[in-house]
């Protein structure tokens, strides 16, 4: 009997780690909703039917891209060059998969590609940001819930805006578009003050996708050399030892 | 002609995405790439914020500037992620009343 008590079954420490993984999820859930809400809206004024519109959230799930579609098709530009520009875009999540993969040692591969598939800026830095869970027993189904609640979120909010229209006040919808750019402060902080030569990753990469696009450079393209170029000096920046903490 | 644009747009972004898992299985990486990987995420985050975050509202660029200072004030105080996101959202909302 207290053997059992110790060492909890295997399916509680599931839903135990699906269950903290909805708590890490929470954040993105409440930063996705209105964006995913004004996706909804402004696709359907496009001309896209609801079903289309929630389709392409359910198959492309990347916000910015999609967006980025939606202007792209309001103003006729063709089907090719809407999907080279959300690969362009969309490229960053390649770099961001390594450094997500490179921490999951402690997984399996067959949960690896699933995870890499919900794999976005915000599931990606939030998932950094709690690396323990790797090494924990479980740990995949933590990571799971952390994107599907996500997911979810974005599905459904697409569906919703796309159903509803405008539900929300423009004034207040217009607020909210600093919601996620507020989620990625609020998770660069606590590592700033933890060690201040993360600021100075963080910052250079901001400098780098700042230069970039002045000097003309897509978007896309901008944010990939910022962050491969940041991260780099990475390298010199966190010792042996940090590298394996952060 | 629509689902064949979300069917491309999905194929590549779904690509890039678990590419590195294929790739990661056939090289060991050395210990100044894993730091490498390591600071990717606070990269991004830099990368992701700035200077995206001015665009917030494009007329006025200071306003995304001053809720981004808020947000940094408030996650400093160790302020729970979920306030940090309100507390910015709430600059925004009043400096543009």
């Amino acid at each position: 009997m207290e053997t059992q008590a110790i060492h909890p079954t295997s399916s509680s420490t599931r839903l135990h780690m699906v269950r903290r993984g909805m708590i890490a999820g929470l954040p993105i859930m409440l930063g996705y909703l209105p964006i995913a809400l004004t996706y909804g809206v402004l696709a359907s004024r496009t001309g896209m039917t609801n079903l289309e519109l929630t389709l392409m959230s359910i198959l492309v799930f990347a916000g910015a891209a999609q967006f980025l579609a939606v202007g792209m098709m309001a103003t006729g530009t063709g089907i090719i060059e809407i999907i080279i520009a959300t690969f362009v875009l969309n490229f960053r999540h390649f770099v961001m998969s390594f450094s997500f993969v490179n921490s999951l040692k402690g997984i399996a591969r067959r949960a690896k590609i699933p995870l890499t598939l919900g794999l976005t800026d915000e599931t990606f830095t939030m998932s950094a940001l709690y690396k323990e869970e790797a090494n924990e027993r479980h740990g995949s189904f933590f990571y799971a819930s952390l994107i599907l609640s996500a997911y979810l979120s974005w599905v459904g909010g697409s569906f919703v805006g796309g159903v509803l229209g405008d539900v929300m006040p423009a004034r207040l919808s217009d607020s909210m578009g600093v919601a996620l750019y507020a989620m990625f402060i609020g998770l660069l902080i606590p590592s700033v003050k933890r060690d201040y030569k993360i600021a100075a990753i963080a910052v250079l990469a901001m400098l780098i996708n700042f230069v970039c696009q002045l000097w003309g450079m897509s978007q896309g393209w901008a944010i990939v050399v910022g962050t491969v170029l940041g991260g780099a000096c990475g390298i010199w920046l966190l010792g042996e030892e940090e590298g394996e903490k952060c | 002609m629509l689902i064949w644009m979300i069917i491309g747009m999905a194929v590549v972004t779904a690509v890039p995405r678990f590419l590195p898992v294929m790739i990661v299985d056939f090289i060991t990486f050395p210990k100044w790439m894993d730091r490498w990987l390591n600071a990717i995420p606070y990269a991004a985050l830099g990368a992701l914020i700035f200077p995206g975050i001015m665009s917030v509202k494009p007329e006025a660029p200071q306003i995304g500037v001053i809720a981004g200072l808020v947000g940094i004030l408030l996650a400093w105080l160790n302020i729970h992620i979920i306030f940090v996101v309100i507390g910015s959202i709430a600059s925004v909302f009043l400096l543009t009343l």
